[in-house]
């Protein structure tokens, strides 16, 4: 006799583990079924984000940015110290701790909201049949009126530069490093690639990243873009723009890396080379050939808007499927799906999903760039602000970066808001609520801001729209 | 338990709505406030919210069609804990007035909303004078932007209402001039093709007419000039004429209650309150307000009253309930000039009192020919329930009251 749910998810990261927590509270008996493995061979909920990339590499980003700024900023306050020095040990040792709550406390919610979690792995079959297959024991066949899979995604492999796990890695083995390595290459200067490079770079390394792109982050508007860029190269990061990474060789010593940009063939020799070009759906062994479960050539699963895939009852939700892979994009699909099961109207307003960078300058942003509104054609019309003006953030000794509205001429309406700078990955949320309700640039004008705020540069910005800004000569 | 879900009762000189889009399906649950479906009318948009929570069992009228007052829309099935919801009234109530036909109406939706406005809006809103209830919202949840206030102002820009305008408002899109001479064909917006298609209603219906009669308002005019400031020191209101006019009715409607009744297939219902109706006109147009319970009033609380509906006409914030209801209505051509009319009577109600231009005319006082401020009143009955008779005592009535104002102390 097979065990049946409501709903089984497969996957336990911020996709799938929202959308069966969310179930559950719609009244659903529902099952988790996740197979994530730590490197001490553990299990543990919580998928990608929590293991090996958001958390741990925000607990480390801020280690390290702590450090860079008692060496840095702290005798700008009078604070005397004697040299300062850092015990790699001990910040891995937190990040971990940290990790442990929160899958733990995953476990803890699947108690608490009586959801089976199933450790181990799960094979979506046809006729909405999931086979289990646990980590220790005997294989199960599950049945589920609605299954939504969630199962992730993996970093891509560069070909030219296969994983060792030693000295060639992928962004979860760059946040393992028990030492700081003298000199890293980083492939990729995306968001992971730079949130990796500020890290250790902070911590001493000498870091060089080789992207392959000619634009720096090209996703991001441009002034951002170029304001970043300025600010990392202060920093010490060397990033250089065109370079494709034709060969890696890794040996006792270190990597050689051989790539090639406009000036022709480079070759460059460092301790550890981080292979950060960018995440693909994982999907592999996730269903059996006759589950009917339709994907692209990169194993990317098809759904419509509502997170539906080609199999009716079956929902497939975050980086397996498409769109930005941001956890709370996975998240809110999961929500999505949940309701849609539950008979509830649910949707998603794709349209204004945050970024973030968390290197220092933060960098975040919604809606569209300004090249994009320019692409569309529409009248527009810009402001921004900078930090430098900005009474809070002199006082906390980041006044790099500047806050950047974008808004239609027509009709006032908000199109992109651009930050860069403290807490951008905070301050945005304002931005987004506002853009949800369609706010116009007058609806932030009018909007009063608490002073002394960071969150001040989006007021001024929002006046400087219009060529008001009150602390700031308007150009 | 099953309860229907009606078509709520629709505003004045609104008579049908269009469904918009359900919200909610067949089989959905529903909470208690949840938006069902929106109604369309002239210029307004419902909502039709559930009046408790449970599933929504029955669609029974589709998206898109033309549905009126008390229309049965769906059937919930009650889930917890139910609140019974008054049924909606039935009826709907007619704008007034043939004389200030060109001035276009606008029922108001309740203010509910009004908090959900953003700054943006509100600045805009107010700067041009406008109801936030007649721009449709296109944000989230039927919100108002910016961009739909800036879009309802373009493509009303060239709309022309003015009182006394002889021709009826032009909606946007009116067809070209023709080629030929001396003529422009201009369809009726829906809102005056409504009120046309009522005021012919209601004369099919009730058997209308008019009987007259003139008011010596020497003594109501010496009354108003001698207290005129102890009363504005004392209850902080000024003493019009209304006061005057609505307490003389009512105890004329006393005396005479087929006068305040009203008709409902064969039966004919009297009631045993006073809710009058005023027309009042503010710079956005002619409403009919209610006073409830006038009989229960003071002369200061009606011209209390008055004012403040007159300033809700003012700056927008009728609401439904203010316009709905009424067993008689006072409506007051005289401020417009008018010399003498025969009013339109609002339906469901038998009886409206036309009043007019106070004009010094000379008349025979004594044998003498002196000049008397005059006023002619009219009362436009429904004759089905009230005869002749009872009509044209009820104005000697008043008449009387108001010619002696000692008789309104008195009761008499």
């Amino acid at each position: 006799m097979s065990r049946s749910f409501d709903l089984i998810v497969i996957g336990a990261g911020p996709a799938g583990y929202v959308a069966a927590i969310r179930a559950s509270q719609l009244g659903m008996h529902v099952a988790c079924i996740d197979e994530w493995k730590n490197l001490d061979g553990s299990n543990a909920f919580g998928g990608t984000c929590l293991n090996a990339g958001c958390i741990p590499s925000k607990a480390l980003l801020e280690s390290s940015e702590l450090f860079h700024r008692a060496e840095n900023e702290f005798g700008k306050h009078g604070i005397k110290m004697s040299g300062v020095a850092i015990d790699i040990a001990a910040m891995q040792e937190r990040k971990a701790t940290i990790v442990r709550q929160l899958t733990g406390g995953i476990a803890g919610l699947f108690k608490a909201n009586k959801i089976e979690g199933l450790v181990g792995h799960g094979k979506l079959l046809a006729g909405k049949k999931v086979e289990f297959t646990p980590t220790d024991g005997d294989v199960e066949v599950l049945d589920a009126r609605y299954v939504i899979l969630a199962s992730g995604s993996t970093p891509t492999e560069l070909a030219v530069a296969p994983f060792d796990g030693e000295r060639i890695v992928d962004s979860w083995g760059a946040l393992e490093f028990s030492g700081v390595p003298k000199t890293l290459g980083v492939v990729g200067a995306g968001i992971v690639g730079l949130e990796l490079s500020s890290i250790w770079n902070r911590l001493g390394a000498d870091v060089i990243i080789l992207e392959a792109m000619d634009d720096f982050l090209f996703m991001a508007d441009r002034q951002i873009a170029k304001d970043a860029a300025r600010h990392f190269k202060k920093q010490g990061l060397k990033i250089h723009l065109g370079a494709k990474v034709t060969s890696a060789k890794a040996s006792a010593k270190g990597v050689t890396v051989k790539y090639e940009d406009k000036d022709g063939s480079q070759t460059v020799n460092v301790e550890k080379l981080i292979v950060a070009v960018g995440r693909r759906s994982f999907t592999d062994g996730l269903f059996a050939d006759d589950a009917g479960v339709l994907t692209d050539d990169h194993g990317c699963i098809e759904v419509d808007d509502q997170c539906r895939s080609s199999v009716k009852g079956v929902f497939a939700v975050g980086d397996c499927v498409r769109g930005p892979m941001l956890a709370h994009k996975g998240s809110e699909e999961g929500v999505m799906a949940a309701d849609l099961i539950a008979g509830e109207i649910a949707e998603l307003n794709y349209n204004v999903i945050p970024s973030v960078i968390y290197t220092a300058p933060e960098i975040a942003w919604v809606g569209k760039t300004e090249e994009e509104v320019m692409a569309s054609g529409r009248p527009y019309k810009t402001g921004t602000f900078p930090f430098a003006a900005n009474g809070r953030a002199k006082a906390m000794e980041q006044t790099a970066g500047m806050v950047k509205i974008i808004a239609a001429k027509d009709d006032d309406e908000v199109l992109g808001v651009h930050i860069i700078g403290p807490m951008a990955g905070e301050l945005i949320s304002e931005a987004v609520l506002a853009m949800e309700f369609s706010a116009s640039t007058e609806d932030l004008q009018r909007t009063i801001h608490a002073h002394p705020s960071l969150t001040e540069a989006i007021h001024e910005a929002s006046l400087a729209v219009d060529k008001r800004a009150l602390n700031f000569i308007n150009k | 338990m099953s309860i229907e879900i009606k078509v709520p009762q629709l505003p004045e000189s609104v008579t049908d709505a269009t469904l918009l889009a359900w919200h909610k399906k067949e089989g959905d649950a529903v909470a208690r406030d949840e938006n069902l479906v929106d109604l369309e009318t002239d210029k307004v948009v419902l909502e039709v919210p559930a009046p408790s929570s449970g599933t929504l069992q029955e669609i029974k009228i589709a998206g898109g069609t033309t549905v009126t007052s008390g229309q049965v829309l769906a059937i919930l099935l009650e889930g917890e804990g139910a609140t019974a919801r008054p049924p909606a009234n039935a009826e709907t109530q007619l704008a007034e007035q043939a004389e200030l036909e060109n001035v276009e109406v606008r029922a108001l939706k309740s203010v509910a909303s009004a908090h959900k406005l953003s700054p943006s809006v509100r600045r805009l809103l107010e700067e041009h004078d406008l109801d936030a209830i007649i721009v449709t919202g296109s944000g989230k949840d039927g919100r108002i932007t910016k961009a739909d206030v800036m879009s309802y102002l373009k493509s009303h820009a060239d709309e022309n209402v003015t009182p006394g305008d002889p021709a009826p408002a032009v909606a946007a899109g009116h067809v070209p001039a023709t080629a030929g001479r001396n003529e422009q064909r201009v369809p009726m917006t829906r809102l005056r093709a409504r009120i046309a298609e009522r005021m012919v209603e209601a004369q099919h219906s009730a058997a209308m007419l008019t009987t007259f009669n003139e008011i010596n308002l020497t003594k109501v005019i010496s009354l108003r000039k001698r207290y005129r400031e102890a009363f504005e020191k004392e209850h902080g209101e000024r003493l019009g004429f209304m006061s005057f006019f609505v307490k003389a009715s009512v105890e004329a409607l006393k005396k005479f209650p087929v006068v305040n009744a009203s008709v409902e297939g064969s039966d004919v219902i009297y009631h045993d309150y006073y809710d009058i109706g005023i027309a009042v006109s503010s710079d956005r147009g002619l409403m009919v307000p209610i006073l409830r319970d006038v009989d229960r009033q003071s002369f200061a609380e009606i011209e209390g009253n008055i004012a403040a509906l007159a300033k809700k006409a003012g700056d927008g914030t009728m609401t439904m309930e203010d316009l709905t209801g009424g067993t008689f209505t006072i409506t007051n051509g005289g401020i417009f000039g008018s010399l003498l009319s025969t009013p339109i009577l609002n339906p469901p109600q038998s009886g409206i009192l036309g009043m007019h231009a106070i004009q010094d005319r000379p008349m025979a006082v004594d044998g003498e020919v002196l000049v008397r401020p005059m006023m002619y009143v009219a009362l436009t009955y429904d004759h089905r329930i009230i005869d002749g008779r009872e009509a044209v005592q009820f104005l000697v009535s008043l008449k009387h009251s108001l010619e002696d104002p000692g008789r309104l102390l008195l009761q008499l």
